[in-house]
């Protein structure tokens, strides 16, 4: 075993399970169906600028909070280089504060457009929040992002990143109410199926002592089948969907390399940027490009759920020993074929399917997770029994009764909801009421979201409740750092002028400059640790003054 | 998911593909697809929530690059 995860302090999670410090990015497809021409910066800044005036409203005194970019690197690679930023290609500058001010919206869009839009008494429309739940929403590129706060197990990481769907529907619902702007709709997907896409990215911390050639052997094959469990399903075979039919990823088109740094361009199957977001010698962030946003929460469930287990393998030095051959070939052969029949030749000589790579690693997690104890089902460590259990069902149900998934694993979902129109009305994989439904699968309203209708006739399963969810939209988690960036802008919004993953930013009456809080271990500033500070001050400067120890105890954050 | 589909008629004019169990002795998670019988009516009721213009709404939605 590796040791618990976690910090010398004492905070640490029980390893070899499904327990992991992690977190989810959705950037949502964005369009506004009575001005399509409208640009997409300038939508995606009015989705943030609608949500920053909803959150205005529940807290008094503000609850936005510009983001702090001094920790972001993303060109540090984690095979130990950077990249040279001339070098670099743009979209891969993510460090560069994206605030969309007046004079570069009117160069590029027109005075007129820029007159159209609410600005903030700054001058500058926000293209950034920091929320109360401690994830951040922002545009990124041409698309309006949640990144979720850090959460310690799969069951927080489906609230978390469900509540974003709630984030983007408030916005949404702003908007609508808004007679001088055009009503944007968001689409929890991956793709326009015109050849672009945009990604929906998972990250888990990880001890920096994993060698990367270990994560990237030990994740590949993983990576190449977990769409079975995972994929939203797509309708179109090519970037561009010039081929009819219906595929089990939305993404698996899009990726061209085995490893790379990039993320926009030569998608690689495994991602190697490398900014820790917390203290740099001690971890990495592994970031993960290549799954779906998905809608059904037993499918995102397992996609954070078992990718946090095979992370706990490779940690061990016990993932199975598979080589896929060719594996950005077989990523794509595996979503083209909904049979699941499909053999993957290995370098060994084996020819298997993806489920039969999903079991291998379902084997070797599962007895890993009995040789350590946190799987078990009354003594484990609460979240890796449930995972271990769901993952089988899941596997055994698309080995034998493919239909009995439905209710679950999203791409079978949405799969049988087509095969529904295609019987009744005899419909073709071209024709556009089925491209329609893929779409409309992945609206964020209620009302109109193909998803939430099924949900709402208890068609899909919930593996968390809608009250929970409704928490997370406001409320932090309790057990990471987020919960204590969360409650300073919940509670000092007005005196916090910028955060980031590993700080939080105050500017107070009477100290004489900003007083940066550093965050950089994950599993502190949790409720436990920092709860009751929050209780007994009312105001920042006391607060801080407790907190940065002025009677000289150590930041308790 | 060819060879998985059944086809079951439900009424005069309808064929509805029979992707939900019928009686499933599974467990109690498994009753969010047990109702078979609604099928129809989802499809009705999808039918009147769709967006109206297919082509041209799917030809529309176009994005600009994104990670």
């Amino acid at each position: 075993m590796t040791g618990a995860q976690g910090s010398a302090g004492g905070e640490a999670l029980p390893a070899g399970g499904a327990m992991r410090v992690m977190g989810a990015e959705t950037e949502y497809g964005i369009h506004a169906p009575s001005a399509p021409s409208a640009n997409a910066t300038m939508m995606s800044a009015r989705v943030v600028q609608a949500y920053a005036q909803v959150t205005r409203q529940r807290a008094a005194g503000g609850a936005e909070t510009r983001w702090d970019y001094t920790d972001e690197e993303p060109l540090h690679d984690a095979r130990g280089w950077t990249v040279d930023r001339g070098a670099a290609h743009p979209s891969q500058l993510t460090d560069q504060p994206p605030v969309l001010d007046a004079e570069a919206v009117a160069l590029a869009y027109g005075r007129e457009e820029l007159e159209l839009d609410g600005q903030d008494e700054s001058g500058t429309l926000l293209m950034n929040m920091v929320l109360g739940n401690g994830a951040r929403l922002y545009v990124d590129h041409a698309h309006p992002e949640y990144s979720s706060p850090e959460v310690t197990n799969p069951r927080d990481a489906v609230a978390w990143d469900a509540a974003g769907d709630l984030v983007g529907l408030a916005a949404v619902r702003r908007l609508a109410a808004d007679p001088a702007l055009p009503p944007v709709n968001l689409y929890k997907n991956n793709t326009d199926n015109k050849s672009v896409s945009y990604g929906s990215h998972e990250n888990y911390l990880m001890p920096r002592s994993v060698p990367f050639g270990d994560i990237v052997r030990g994740l590949t094959p993983f990576f190449v089948s977990r769409q079975v469990v995972c994929g939203a399903g797509r309708v179109g075979i090519g970037q561009d969907s010039s081929i009819p039919g219906f595929q089990i990823s939305q993404r698996a088109d899009f990726f061209e390399a085995e490893v790379g740094l990039e993320t926009t361009i030569r998608r690689p199957i495994i991602n190697t940027r490398d900014e820790p977001h917390a203290t740099a010698d001690k971890y990495r962030r592994l970031h993960v490009i290549i799954g779906d946003a998905n809608l059904s929460q037993v499918s995102n469930y397992l996609k954070f759920g078992t990718t946090a287990l095979v992370l706990s393998l490779i940690e061990a030095g016990l993932a199975p020993r598979i080589e896929v051959f060719e594996p950005v070939a077989a990523l794509k052969t595996v979503s083209h074929d909904t049979t699941l029949t499909a053999k993957l030749r290995l370098l060994d000589g084996r020819r298997v399917t993806a489920l039969d790579l999903q079991w291998m690693y379902h084997e070797a997690a599962a007895k890993l997770a009995q040789d350590t104890g946190v799987g078990d089902s009354v003594d484990g460590d609460g979240h890796t029994h449930e995972v271990l259990e769901r993952w089988a069902s899941v596997l055994t149900q698309l080995d034998n009764d493919r239909a009995a998934a439905a209710s679950s694993v999203e791409w079978v979902a949405k799969l049988s909801l087509l095969e529904g129109y295609r019987q009744r009305d005899g419909l073709e994989w071209s024709d556009a009421r089925l491209g329609l439904v893929d779409l409309q699968w992945a609206d964020i309203r209620p009302e109109k979201g193909l998803y939430y209708r099924l949900l709402s006739r208890n068609r899909m399963q919930r593996v968390v409740d809608d009250a929970a969810i409704a928490k997370a939209v406001s409320e932090p988690p309790a057990d990471t750092r987020a919960f204590f960036r969360g409650k300073c802008i919940s509670t000092f919004g007005k005196d916090v002028v910028g955060a980031s993953w590993d700080s939080v930013i105050f500017d107070v009456p009477g100290y004489g400059r900003l007083q940066r809080v550093p965050t950089r271990e994950p599993l502190r500033g949790t409720k436990a640790l920092t709860g009751a500070l929050f209780e007994r001050y009312r105001d920042a400067a006391p607060f801080l003054g407790e907190l940065l120890g002025h009677n000289s105890t150590p930041p308790a954050a | 998911m060819a060879g998985q589909e059944q086809q079951q008629p439900q009424s005069r004019d309808t064929q509805v593909d029979e992707d939900i169990p019928e009686a499933p002795p599974a467990p109690p998670e498994a009753q969010a697809s047990a109702s078979t019988e609604g099928v129809d009516d989802l499809l009705d009721e999808i039918d009147g929530v769709l967006e109206s213009n297919a082509e041209e709404f799917v030809r529309a939605f176009v994005q600009k690059g994104g990670q």
